[in-house]
């Protein structure tokens, strides 16, 4: 199964991991390897307090581009299950903003592919990061972190 | 017919719009289509084009109701 949702509002990763596995389709006993990331924001970000931001997305084309990135990933990584959650709108610090799960026999390829998911994402998804600052200014993000 | 044109996170600051409708007249590139509404030269390396919602470049031939999108480097995560 691939799974991929966008969050207009704060969202718990954990819950959404439990749900996906609740699915018919999910047949615990057979994946030995379950990875996932969770990323969350930071109240930091070159030397200035972050206390808000906006998350804006080129609606259509994100999620587009998650499937297409997962159907990509998913050649070379060829896992049992891929879930993908992400927050766009108005978040703040300690909110999550991103979970990618993936579940398959063993932990290398299960590894593998979540790094490589979420590599993909930060490489090509459209999302822009719009920071408020503790003075109330704003700025866009303007490149991802190498990581 | 016309083409939609989207801009996204701090380009559409500098832009100042944040989607513009402009007449469509074959023959048209991505390039081309950047250069009529933002009065800009070529398209900066860091500017990335999309053409229907998947990734494209700016040698793209553009066709009667396209939706294109120009956006700086994405940032989410």
């Amino acid at each position: 199964m691939i799974q991929i949702k966008l969050h207009p509002h704060a969202f718990d990763p954990l819950q959404s991991i439990q749900t996906f596995q609740q699915q018919a389709e999910f047949r615990a006993a057979a994946y030995g390897a379950n990875a996932i990331f969770i990323g969350t924001m930071r109240d930091f970000n070159q030397g200035d307090d972050i206390v808000a931001m906006h998350l804006e997305h080129y609606a259509g084309m994100t999620e587009r581009q998650l499937q297409d990135l997962t159907e990509q990933v998913l050649t070379q990584y060829p896992v049992d299950h891929v879930l993908i959650e992400h927050r766009v709108g108005d978040i703040v610090p300690a909110d999550a903003i991103v979970v990618v799960a993936v579940w398959s026999a063993h932990r290398k390829l299960a590894f593998a592919a979540c790094r490589e998911l979420m590599e993909a994402l930060k490489r090509d998804a459209p999302f822009w990061k719009h920071e408020v600052l503790a003075d109330g200014s704003r700025r866009w993000v303007e490149h991802n972190t190498a990581g | 017919m016309s083409i939609k044109v989207l801009f996204f996170g701090s380009l559409k600051e500098q832009i100042n719009k944040a989607q513009v409708l402009v007449d469509y007249v074959e023959p048209l590139t991505a390039a081309q289509l950047w250069q009529q509404v933002t009065g800009k030269e070529a398209i900066p390396n860091t500017v990335r084009v999309a053409v229907n919602q998947s990734y494209s470049d700016a040698s793209t031939i553009l066709h009667e109701g396209d939706e294109v999108a120009f956006f700086p480097p994405v940032t989410g995560g």
